[in-house]
């Protein structure tokens, strides 16, 4: 009983044991490992897919699945550099509240197709996908900009506090703090509005949603404008953080994204997953990630890595379903 | 009776689909603190008129009002504001919330409230399962919940927000007789409360039991309305038909020397069933019946090789069968017409010709593994003939038909194969009066003709008319045979209930 709560709803106390004994096996492993660094670079490699992966957590929980945020994103993050190099123009607050409005506008697109026509939202998202890549690289542009203007360079190397060790100094990068923020407010919409609550019913049940006066269409709109926004907002950071613009990028990798989400807990088929969950997934694949960077592992063992991680989530979610077993119903004869 | 007393009245509300009436110019008057009863056949338009009271569907013509007003243009977020509340037949419950947050939806989505918490929801839920006397576990998931706690939570959601008038939809089709009563009771207490509930139901037993008034719908039109004290059974049966339907015992006598088709020695499966032996004979139609989780289904099930027993064994015409699998039951002889309908038993989107044939594939096809017309034709003319299938094109389909047809067809794709041993389970749940006595019949025939009929069911009435013996299943044992001699709907309900 006590362990089965330690579990918690989702396996989020499963998956916090296993980055922990991972953590710690790479601790023997490698010691220097076990450090400030490892923290801040862990940190720093899952910002953005941590902010795709909330907008994707809402989709989910939603009933729904978005293959159109790298897309959204990368035309987002590009387009607003491309635009800030034309008007020679530099900020650091405003170009990210434009990305993440640019982002909204493409998830609109989406929003309409399945509120609206009540398409299916792969297929929706996946024309989304092509239509937005192919606009980006046909109007916006198609060339790598490696020069950033100085306002986002800058925040590129801002600090929210930096610890200096014997190997060198740590630095947790800035943009860590809105990438927080946006967890607690997601955790907060999901759990304590109406709205949040009614995400959860409609992909829970659709059609009761809407016989008890859920206004189906309009959270629905909110999903996708949401995840849009998270998009924009996560692709003008990737670039930041990458210090560099390439209208290449991101599309290709929505599947890591979906799969952190689907580890932490996250239901495939709708109307479950948490943002803690959904944070320890992307924390998971992280540190596997990183872990296996520091072993010099090749880059295919950790598709294969995270590939195995997605198996082994569905297949505790199944396992989870199968443990509440109806009662016996013999009454077994006592001799 | 007053004019205020009538909270919900509907005025010459009209609706056609694609140039068919589904309601025609129907006026019903609901009354606070009355139990109605809105009865009628499948294809009645009692749905209909269901789907225009709670706002899915938008009447041509006709107006509602509600306290002596006009609702206007009634929207589903409308409705459930204004206090009209419908339990589907599906309870429309959220699978994947607790039990309290499901009772409190629809008062937060009447409240227009931003922010809510668990606290007060489960502070609503707390305070709506006292004043019902309902004890539910509000913490757990409702996909947790058996069936009948369900119905409970979905009758709490529509109580804790001020309803005046709750519609309930074939509440009791999923119950068994202990939890029907302790429905009934429940509907009792909100009668008490002021409530008004609509009760849909073609269960001619609880329209007496319950209602105060009656209103009959049949092909879109009210053809009687009053009270349900001024009505006898046969005559409520005659008004929702429109014709005269026997529901009389109706069984022919075995010959003695009636061979076992079917015989079940020691049949077990750990922690559902043991000690399983009974026989149903050639012509015999032999009832198992039990409540709801007493096993009755999970025994027909291992029959027909869906979940095979452990122990014990099978023999079919006296010959032991071997039955791990569907197949292998198939093989044998034995057909299974499953009581999930819509899920096990029929191809919704296929073609009624295509549903009448796919158990009998085998049978139809040439050595080249071609599907031969002539007798394909022959096994579709057949069935839709000896089980007076209602079409007149056999290629639309089985979608388009009624309940009642449906489980025609279902039953028309096993006879194909004309099996040894024909396992029913609730073969009339859903299927309307004039339809159920009918697919009655079809088993009173194919008995005649030597086949062993095995009807799992806790409809009484049912049993009662169509069974030579039924056998009484309580916690995964058969502990009580009723034999001709003493077959009386009481005797049945009494082994039932136990």
């Amino acid at each position: 009983m006590r362990l089965s709560r330690l579990r918690g709803e989702n396996n989020e106390g499963l998956l916090a044991g296993l980055i922990i004994l991972l953590v710690l096996m790479m601790g023997v492993v490698e010691p220097g490992f076990l450090g400030p660094a490892t923290l801040t670079n862990v940190v720093r490699s899952l910002l953005v897919d941590l902010t795709f992966a909330l907008g994707m957590l809402v989709v989910i929980i939603s009933g729904g699945i978005d293959v159109s945020f790298t897309a959204i994103a990368i035309f987002s993050g590009y387009g607003v550099i491309v635009l800030m190099n034309d008007l020679g123009a530099d900020g650091t607050v405003w170009p990210f509240a434009l990305a993440a409005l640019a982002g909204a506008v493409l998830g609109g697109l989406n929003a309409a197709m399945v509120a609206g026509l009540r398409l299916p939202t792969l297929i929706v998202t996946l024309g989304t996908q092509g239509i937005v890549r192919g606009a980006l690289i046909a109007f916006v542009g198609s060339q790598y900009l490696s020069n950033l203007p100085t306002g986002l360079e800058s925040l590129a190397r801002s600090d929210l506090f930096a610890v200096t060790t014997g190997g060198g100094t740590a630095r947790m990068t800035l943009l860590a703090l809105p990438v927080a923020v946006l967890c607690v407010l997601v955790a907060l919409l999901l759990r304590s509005t109406m709205l949040g609550r009614s995400i959860y019913a409609i992909g829970g049940d659709v059609e009761s949603a809407r016989r008890v006066g859920i206004r189906v269409g309009r959270v629905q709109t909110f999903v996708y404008l949401f995840a849009g926004a998270l998009a924009g907002f996560g692709g003008l950071m990737h670039v930041t953080l990458s210090r560099q613009a390439n209208p290449y990028d991101l599309v290709g990798s929505e599947l890591d994204v979906i799969a952190a989400v689907v580890i932490g807990g996250a239901s495939i088929f709708g109307g479950r997953g948490s943002v803690l969950g959904t944070v320890l997934g992307v924390t998971l694949i992280a540190v596997i990630n990183n872990s296996l960077v520091l072993l010099g592992v090749p880059s295919a063992w950790q598709r294969l890595a995270v590939g195995l991680l997605v198996l082994l989530g569905v297949g505790l979610q199944a396992l989870g379903q199968g443990r509440r077993k109806s009662p016996p119903i013999l009454a077994e004869v006592r001799s | 009776m007053p004019e205020t007393a009538i909270v919900l009245r509907v005025r010459g509300v009209r609706k056609t689909y694609g140039g068919v009436a589904a309601l025609r110019d129907a006026d019903v008057d609901i009354r606070r603190g009355e139990v109605h009863c809105l009865a009628g056949e499948n294809g009645s338009g009692k749905s209909t008129l269901i789907k225009i009271v709670s706002g899915v569907e938008q009447p041509d013509s006709g107006t509602i009002t509600l306290d002596g007003h006009d609702v206007g243009r009634l929207t589903p977020t409308r409705a459930v504001e204004l206090g009209i509340q419908v339990i589907h037949q599906d309870l429309s419950l959220f699978p994947n919330l607790s039990v309290a947050e499901n009772i409190a939806m629809v008062a937060r989505v009447a409240s227009r409230r931003r922010l809510v918490s668990r606290r007060d929801a489960m502070a609503l839920a707390r305070a709506t399962t006292e004043r019902l006397g309902v004890s539910l576990d509000l913490g757990e998931r409702v996909e947790n919940l058996p069936v009948a706690q369900r119905q409970l939570a979905a009758i709490c959601r529509a109580f804790a927000h001020d309803a005046k008038v709750l519609f309930m939809d074939e509440p009791t089709t999923a119950l068994t007789w202990r939890e029907v009563d302790a429905l009934l009771a429940l509907v009792d207490t909100l009668r008490a409360e002021g409530l008004a509930v609509v009760f849909v139901s073609h269960k001619l037993e609880e329209v007496f039991r319950i209602s105060d008034r009656v209103t009959v719908l049949r092909n879109g039109e009210v053809v009687h309305a009053g009270e349900v004290k001024d009505l006898d059974r046969p005559t409520l049966v005659r008004v929702m038909t429109g014709q005269d339907v026997t529901e009389d015992r109706d069984v022919t006598g075995l010959p003695p020397d009636a061979r076992p088709v079917l015989e079940t020695r020691g049949l077990g499966r750990r922690h559902e069933f043991a000690g399983v032996s009974f026989s149903v004979r050639a012509g015999e139609v032999v009832g198992l019946t039990g409540l709801l989780g007493s096993g009755r289904t999970e025994i027909a099930e291992a029959i027909f090789g869906m979940r095979p027993a452990d122990t014990g064994d099978i023999l079919v015409d006296g010959e032991p069968v071997r039955v791990r699998s569907v197949h292998d039951a198939i093989r044998a002889g034995i057909a299974y017409v499953p009581g999930d309908r819509l899920t096990q038993g029929v191809f919704l989107g296929q073609s009624i010709r295509r549903n009448l044939i796919a158990g009998s594939i085998d049978r139809l096809i040439s050595r080249s593994g071609r599907l031969r017309g002539e007798a394909v034709q022959r096994t579709v003319t057949t069935a839709v003939e000896s089980l007076r299938i209602k079409t007149s094109d056999v290629s639309a389909p089985v979608r388009t038909l009624s309940g009642g047809n449906q489980q025609r067809v279902v039953l028309g794709k096993w006879l194909a194969r004309s099996p040894r041993v024909l396992v029913l389970n609730s073969p009339t749940v859903g299927v309307d009066i004039g339809s159920k006595e009918g697919i009655l019949q079809v088993l009173r025939d194919r008995a005649r003709a030597g086949m062993g009929v095995l009807v799992i069911s806790d409809d009484v009435p049912e049993l009662v008319s169509v069974c030579h013996r039924v056998l009484v299943v309580r916690r995964g044992r058969v502990v009580d045979e009723i034999t001709s001699d003493r077959m009386s709907v009481q005797a049945v309900t009494d082994g039932l209930t136990g």
